[in-house]
């Protein structure tokens, strides 16, 4: 048996959560730009999901991520996953899959944060001949798939469901999206699926942050209601803060109590794009990808940073 | 030439009864791609995926990271075109065993254009990792199993269904990336491929027996596309190349031939017989091969226009002739 790291108590979620946020703000200011209201929208979640829903065991790879060799291949061998982040594969462990791989910078962030990765590969980010891509792929850190257009994970993270049941394995298959991905029909295919095959040992979180690509998701395409939408897709569906990793917690609690009837679950995380950083605020509704707009909104963006407070979030 | 009733569907069953980690997804097509046997056999290694390729094959895709080697069975147009991305990230990036069974390959249905893969060959030569393989016979059918799961990656099959016809030996099964030699000669080279090979067969036939010496070569691994077999063909053929594949021409066996040629520096005329630049439409398969130039008579046109004159063969009887039973590929070892 492969032990799982302890979880965090719920002030050390919150405080990781806050680092989180600190850490991509800072790199964003340092970059000249970021995917920073994703920061804002899932850092509880992600915090909630490494700290205290996921079981996994430490990272087995290397602290500083090694430079792209290889894509996987017949001939590859250099080919490496991202998932070796997460700790060893074990029957018992959990699985993460990371499907809006744009949030790549707050996933590596968390893993810093979490101490599965040194401080300095964010260094490494978006350079040439790095895996520590601007939009993950399979080989950078925390990622297992390839899902960059998005909307393919779940589907892929089912299969991986199914097969770890056929094997007896109890280790859950957690996946996290974001609110755009309910636009693509695929979704709903595989929500169909995992409730046709009773999975209820996949549990899926989404920052709906309702935030996209185009602007607020609303105006883009509704997708409202999603609660009931889930649900008549036959998930067990709960809308929680996103931002209270207590209430994000909750359903994991029962799905692993196995309190959900057979059915997978789905947390719908309802989130602010421009939590814990004010400076965003004045940027609404375009929040999806942050360029300064000028020296003064930049230093605007560092007062904040120099202000950071880890302990509230 | 003997028809072999559904092959595949009792086949599946007996070859994967000592390998348990062989599962089959259907979608809504199970008993049309004769995988409805496995699913009453082995109901507990058979998943049901409703009409959702998208999701058919990341599941798929997911059962093969956890080890287990899925074979996705439904119309090749759903397995290619509808689901391009999904298998290109999903299956293909990383290099995942799973097996793409697809069937109704080209125009072997009355379906219509909806139901007709004219494009999933050179569709699924267009992603890194994938293997495409097409069955042209009883034997190759039951045999590109045992191919597929020697492959440590993803896998395309052209399957074929229904009344199949045995062409080769049983004991001669489908080898990965090595063609069949099935006419031997250095004027001109047929290279045919899938349910092609048949019509090609009865055109060398007639063609042989006017003193034409052809080499002629069944396609059975579309990618990779290295056979050293195939070059030798292209090389020793003095008065040029024919393909014919129930395939667009463009992406198939007939471009693949084109690149090869070129890469080998051979100015050799080139005659690709296969769906040109259109879509067909809904109608018996000796219909569709006639009119879109792909049967018999088409592979004796095609030698006669590289011949520059007639042999006056005649199309009715090379219709209905027999297919002369081809020589087996023990043969080559002796060439």
């Amino acid at each position: 048996m492969t032990a799982a790291v302890p979880a965090l108590d719920l002030p050390a979620t919150r405080a990781l959560a806050q680092r989180i946020r600190r850490r991509v703000l800072g790199h964003t200011i340092a970059n000249d730009g970021g995917y920073l209201s994703q920061a804002c929208s899932s850092a509880e979640l992600l915090a909630t999901l490494y700290g205290r829903v996921c079981r996994f065991g430490p990272s087995v790879a290397p602290a500083l991520p090694p430079p792209f060799v290889d894509v996987p291949g017949p001939k590859n061998p250099g080919a490496t996953s991202g998932g070796l982040y997460n700790g060893p594969r074990a029957p018992e462990l959990d699985r993460l899959f990371f499907s809006p791989v744009h949030y790549a910078l707050v996933l590596y962030s968390v893993l810093i944060e979490t101490g599965r990765m040194a401080e300095e590969a964010l260094a490494q980010f978006n350079t040439d001949g790095s895996t520590v891509e601007l939009i993950g792929a399979e080989h950078s850190p925390g990622i297992e798939t390839m899902s960059g257009s998005l909307a393919q994970t779940l589907s892929v993270a089912s299969g991986v469901a199914m097969g770890r049941r056929l094997k007896g394995e109890a280790g859950r298959t957690w996946v996290f999206m974001s609110d755009g991905e309910l636009q693509e029909g695929q979704t709903w295919e595989a929500l169909a699926a995992l409730a046709a095959h009773k999975l209820d040992t996949v549990g899926v979180y989404v920052d709906v942050n309702a935030q996209q690509c185009d602007g607020p998701t609303d105006r883009v395409m509704n997708v409202e209601p999603l609660a009931a939408r889930v649900a008549a897709f036959g998930a067990a569906c709960f809308e929680v803060d996103g931002h209270d990793p207590g209430a994000l917690e909750a359903p994991a609690v029962l799905a692993r109590a196995g309190k959900l009837g057979g059915r997978p679950l789905v947390v719908l995380a309802r989130t602010d794009p421009c939590r814990g950083i004010d400076a965003m605020r004045a940027r609404a509704p375009r929040l999806h990808y942050v360029r300064f707009v000028d020296a003064a909104e930049k230093a605007r963006f560092q007062r904040e940073l120099d202000n950071f407070d880890v302990r509230e979030g | 030439m003997p028809i072999v009733s559904r092959p595949h569907r009792s086949n599946l069953v007996a070859w994967a009864a000592d390998k348990p980690r062989v599962l089959v997804l259907g979608a809504d097509l199970t008993a049309s791609c004769e995988a409805d046997l496995f699913r009453d056999t082995y109901p507990d290694r058979f998943f049901s995926m409703g009409m959702a390729e998208a999701n058919l094959v990341g599941f798929a895709a997911g059962l093969a990271r956890e080890g287990f080697e899925p074979f996705a069975h439904t119309f090749g147009v759903f397995l290619t075109r509808r689901v391009f991305d999904q298998v290109a990230m999903s299956v293909g990036y990383p290099n995942l065993r799973v097996r793409l069974m697809g069937f109704l390959p080209g125009l072997t249905t009355p379906g219509g254009v909806t139901h007709q893969a004219t494009d999933d060959v050179a569709l699924m030569r267009a992603i890194p990792n994938i293997r495409v393989l097409e069955c042209g016979d009883a034997t190759e059918v039951e045999t590109v199993l045992d191919v597929c799961h020697a492959v440590d990656g993803p896998v395309y099959v052209r399957m074929l269904r229904g009344e199949v016809p045995r062409l080769f030996p049983r004991d001669e099964p489908m080898v990965l990336g090595q063609s069949r030699l099935l006419g031997e000669g250095d004027d001109v080279a047929v290279l045919s491929s899938g349910i092609c090979t048949e019509e090609a067969l009865r055109a060398v036939g007639a063609l042989c027996a006017r003193g034409l010496g052809i080499r002629h070569l069944h396609v059975s691994t579309l990618a990779p596309f290295d056979d050293p077999l195939v070059d030798a063909a292209l090389t020793a053929s003095r008065r040029g190349i024919v393909t014919v594949e129930n395939h667009a021409i463009s992406g198939g066996l007939g471009t693949a031939v084109a690149e090869r040629m070129a890469e080998l520096g051979l100015g050799r005329k080139l005659v690709r017989l296969g769906v040109r630049d259109t879509y067909a439409h809904g109608a018996s398969k000796p219909y569709l091969l006639r009119k879109y130039g792909m049967d018999a008579v088409a592979v004796v046109g095609a030698v006669e226009t590289l011949w520059g004159r007639g042999f006056g063969i005649d199309e009715a009887a090379l219709r209905h002739a027999q297919v002369p039973a081809p020589r087996g590929t023990s043969k080559v070892e002796a060439l």
